[in-house]
């Protein structure tokens, strides 16, 4: 720990206010504003709320379109998860082994990081449109096969692929960071001991990088949950038929197309508790990382 | 190491360039859409190489998209975040770590807890604070009976109010005070051995001193990585400007005008899809964090591996 | 049973070379220590003939059979790591018997080999703990027990004492040198450790920037230094070195000031007018009474050892250590003078700083040793 400290704490004071402020006004007070209100109901022309406990949530939990909107995001954050994760995890070990051509395949898996959730949503939006789309030759053949703006399943599948893509790149580099943090000694070592490159991959590699590998579990989820609005927003409006409305989604769509603030607040509390959850699991993990001495 | 693995070689090889491949793949589906006419992208079979029509697309694009406003607006919120949120950052963490006061633990819990509090899961409230960045105060001046007091002792009507929307404040201002900045700085300050700061002490330097002629020299690789970070997630906003800013004709920023670049029934009135102008907006808001994080990699993927999110 | 030939090897990065032409052979059953300061490439041969480091150019045999292509796990050497490398996901027994599963080996026959090896390095209690659950030395012994396991043909060291405390680092030297006796194996121990270097080897290698300077038993190279960088890199405290040239018809080398030590008349002849350092050790020379020997000089200071005493004396200006057990009561600045034993006076051409004989001739550098 440190011992050497400065002394003027009213200048310490001061420094962290601006951020204090700022999370104070933009977090904590939306956060607890949002609590408030799913235990209160507006009335319909002003003069404020009135309480009525868990009501609202009572209200949500009766709710089938709300239940299909937590099965299909549960359903998007493990196909998504699933499929980036293996992804990424499978370029990573490959590009680990730094052959030749390695650091244009670093910089190649990287860059889709940088695109922002709607361009991604409108670039597979053309990609998979049932017209002039990639899968338009399927329906050449089988007219109408292909069609996510009607199949609610196809739609899902675009939104998982979709955002899968788009998260690849992130866990991309954590999986090569971990990869490349296992002492080259170690790697060494078992090349003495006769282990050739997959046996190494198996016996080696992959249990070292296990702590990583659940860090980047949970950090999917959560974004899963929170970060996937961009993508659906522009890619299927949460249709069809609310096929991809995904809890996020809904909170929006209830809020500001329906402005039904007490349900909105009440399923923000819910998404609130969920991505807590999830926080502190990840950050149990972290405590665990192993360290190699 | 001397290893003769050929086949494998070969391999590992063919699953980089899939893996490639499939990354680029959407990318060059929407260039080569891009490309062409409407008539050309709207013809199935898809098109899988590029045509004569990029320029004019882009041109097009970029026109009835107003983008070179909307990129005036993100390039200012985007510095103003980066500026913003690095400042922010390192005077909260230099604080966090050089000094020893009651209650530093709570202020780092009060930061670190905002990690749990993505915008998608307060985003209504947000948007009411928004409107009155103020209204938290108000709220409790009302609820412990002072704006009644006020009013009573000297006639005066507290009403405070300072709107956020259609504003580059309120584009900036939340964006800048996340947790993810003052982290990457915490750790990296962490690590700062105390010899550094009974040296400073000895030659006289106060905190401040310190903060400028050591900490913010020896912190340039921390800026760069955080500034590329921070560049990307400020240029890519979505639902934020998409809630805040109505008056997109001045404030739009381009993540948002995508979505009015979406060829539905809203934009054609069911004609023919534009796909080829959306396609060449898409490439044209895309393009520039992707350049930044290719040029700025080095320093970007440390800065995101060491701030855990 | 396995010698090794290191023909001509060269390595090099890029455009940089990192070694030049080495030649060494390496007999069955020897214990080699490959000696040098870092940066000597002596850790990059050492890799070489493990087959974790190419080879730029040149070739490396073991027993007879060239593995310039071959992989580490083909070759039959077995390697301990400086920082033991050990897999800290894996238990102790793990660890050691893991070259047996990649192998192929059965359970039942790895857990009794396993069994036996941590017995006689004294690691059995500890088998089912991980690498981060022991201490230092216990590290090394399974980074040992992992390599005797294979019953390796050649036998790698790389530094491996160095993470140790002192008092440890003797101990395990001498365990090092027992296993070695026992498993019949070649060893290559590479050290930055002069006292590791001796007391180890068979035959010591010292190395420098990248080519060897001297290969000869620990006795040889400690009593005919090939170079001025050997003469000073081997014994402690270090040699000393003064200018001077050499006089045949005086039989002797005439120092800068002008003092003279007496030559062998052959040495004198052979060498006569070269420009020499002369070397001289500062446990070989003995401090009397002024005027009666044939080195003046004075006290520039005296340090205390305890079993004796080490004398920082000036020739003129040119500093010179003497190591004695005697403990005379000097004062800084008494002039003192020193004895010279013939036979303890090493010559170095001034420009080559390779050792000068009877013959006049340089010791040939890179002596090679027929197998």
């Amino acid at each position: 720990m440190r011992r050497a400290y400065f002394k003027a704490n009213w200048i310490a004071a001061l420094l962290v206010a601006p951020q204090l402020l700022i999370i104070f006004v933009f977090f904590y007070w939306p956060a607890s504003q949002a609590l408030y209100w799913s235990l209160t109901l507006e009335q319909p022309w002003g003069g404020g709320n009135t309480w009525v406990g868990f009501e609202n949530f009572r209200t949500l939990l009766s709710d089938a379109y709300y239940w299909n909107s937590v099965r299909v995001s549960f359903v998007f954050a493990i196909a998504s998860t699933a499929l980036a994760m293996s992804m990424a995890l499978v370029l990573a070990l490959f590009a680990d082994r730094q052959l030749r051509g390695y650091k244009f395949f670093r910089v190649g898996m990287i860059w889709p990081y940088a695109i922002a959730a709607p361009a991604v949503g409108l670039a597979f939006r053309f990609v998979f449109n049932p017209h002039a789309g990639i899968l338009s030759y399927i329906n050449e053949v089988l007219p109408g096969f292909w069609d996510p703006t009607v199949n609610g399943t196809q739609a899902v599948i675009m939104v998982v692929v979709a955002g899968a893509w788009k998260s690849i790149a992130y866990n991309f580099i954590f999986f090569l960071a971990a990869l490349q943090s296992i002492p080259r000694s170690l790697i060494e070592a078992s090349a003495m001991d006769g282990a050739g490159p997959m046996r190494r991959m198996r016996d080696l590699q992959l249990p070292l990088i296990a702590p990583t590998f659940f860090f980047i579990l949970v950090i999917n989820i959560t974004d899963s949950f929170t970060d996937s609005f961009g993508i659906v927003d522009v890619l299927t409006g949460g249709g069809p038929a609310r096929a991809t409305d995904l809890l996020v989604y809904k909170i929006y769509a209830d809020g500001f197309r329906g402005f039904d603030y007490s349900g909105a607040a009440a399923q923000s509390v819910i998404l609130m508790v969920l991505v807590m959850a999830l926080t502190f699991v990840q950050f149990r993990y972290i405590e665990r990382r192993v360290h190699y001495t | 190491m001397i290893e003769r693995t050929p086949v494998l070689n070969a391999l590992t090889h063919v699953i980089l360039v899939t893996g490639l491949l499939l990354l680029l793949f959407p990318v060059w589906i929407a260039f080569v859409a891009a490309t062409h006419d409407m008539t050309a992208v709207n013809t199935a079979p898809v098109e899988l190489w590029p045509g004569d029509q990029f320029l004019v697309n882009l041109e097009q694009a970029w026109a009835i998209s107003d983008m070179g406003t909307k990129f005036t607006n993100t390039v200012i919120v985007a510095v103003g975040v980066v500026v913003g949120k690095i400042a922010v950052a390192c005077i909260t963490a230099f604080s966090l770590v050089f000094f020893n006061y009651r209650g530093r633990m709570l202020v780092f819990w009060l930061v670190f807890i905002t990690l749990m509090l993505p915008l998608e899961v307060r985003i209504v409230p947000t948007y009411a604070v928004a409107a009155n960045a103020l209204s938290p105060f108000q709220a409790m001046l009302d609820a412990t009976g002072l704006t009644a007091l006020i009013a009573t002792l000297s006639g005066v009507q507290v009403n405070l109010e300072w709107n956020l929307l259609n504003s580059y404040t309120g584009l900036i201002l939340p964006l800048v005070a996340t947790a993810t900045g003052t982290f990457l700085y915490r750790q990296f300050f962490l690590t700062i051995p105390d010899e550094l700061v009974e040296a400073a002490k000895m030659d006289g330097a106060g905190p401040i001193r310190f903060l400028i002629d050591v900490l913010i020299p020896l912190s340039r690789t921390n800026i760069a990585a955080l500034a590329t970070i921070m560049f990307v997630y400020a240029w890519n906003q979505y639902l934020w400007p998409l809630l805040i800013i109505t008056d997109r004709a001045n404030y739009g920023m381009v993540a948002v005008e995508l979505g009015t670049l979406v060829p539905d029934q809203f934009t054609t009135g069911g004609g023919t899809p534009t796909w080829h102008l959306a396609m060449a907006g898409t490439l044209i808001v895309m393009v520039p964090p992707i350049v930044v994080v290719v040029l700025m990699q080095r320093w970007f993927v440390r800065g995101l591996i060491n701030t855990d999110k | 049973m396995a010698d090794i030939s290191i023909r001509n090897v060269a390595k090099s990065y890029g455009k940089d070379s990192i070694m030049q032409g080495v030649n060494l052979e390496i007999r069955n059953r020897e214990f080699v220590v490959i000696l040098g300061p870092s940066g000597c490439g002596k850790s990059t041969l050492l890799r070489m003939i493990a087959g974790l480091e190419a080879i730029t150019a040149g070739e490396i045999a073991i027993a007879g059979q060239v593995v310039n292509d071959l992989e580490p796990r083909q070759r039959g050497c077995a390697m301990v790591f400086q920082n033991y490398a050990l897999y800290p996901h894996m238990t102790v027994a793990e660890n050691i018997g893991y070259a047996l599963k990649v192998a192929g080996v059965g359970r039942a026959e790895r857990r009794a080999a396993v069994e036996r090896v941590a017995q006689s390095v004294g690691l059995n209690e500890f088998l089912d703990r991980r690498p981060g659950q022991l201490s230092g030395g216990q590290r090394q012994r399974v980074a040992m027990a992992r390599a005797i396991i294979r019953e390796p043909r050649v036998f790698l060291f790389d530094e491996p004492l160095s993470n140790l405390d002192a008092k440890l680092r003797v101990q395990m030297r001498h365990e090092i040198r027992r296993i070695h006796n026992r498993i019949e194996a070649t060893s290559v121990f590479v050290t930055h450790d002069q006292h590791e270097g001796m007391t180890l080897a068979d035959r010591l290698v010292v190395m420098n920037k990248g080519t060897i300077e001297q290969v000869g038993t620990p006795e040889e190279i400690y009593d005919h230094p090939a170079s001025v960088y050997v003469g000073g890199f081997i014994g402690s405290p270090a040699m000393n070195f003064l200018p001077g040239q050499v006089s045949a018809a005086r039989a002797a080398v005439v120092l800068g000031d002008g003092q003279v030590l007496d030559l062998p008349r052959d040495v004198a002849t052979a060498a006569d007018g070269q420009l020499v350092q002369v070397g001289l050790r500062p446990e070989q020379l003995t401090i009397v009474a002024p005027g009666t020997a044939e080195l003046q000089a004075r006290v520039d200071f005296v340090e205390e050892l305890g079993s004796g005493r080490l004398y920082h004396l000036l020739v003129e200006d040119l500093p010179l250590t003497v190591l004695s057990p005697d403990k005379h009561a000097l004062r800084d600045g008494d002039a003192v003078g020193v004895t010279v034993r013939p036979d303890a006076l090493h010559l170095f051409g001034a420009e080559s700083g390779r050792r000068i004989d009877a013959r006049g001739a340089r010791v040939a550098a890179p002596q090679v040793v027929p197998a």
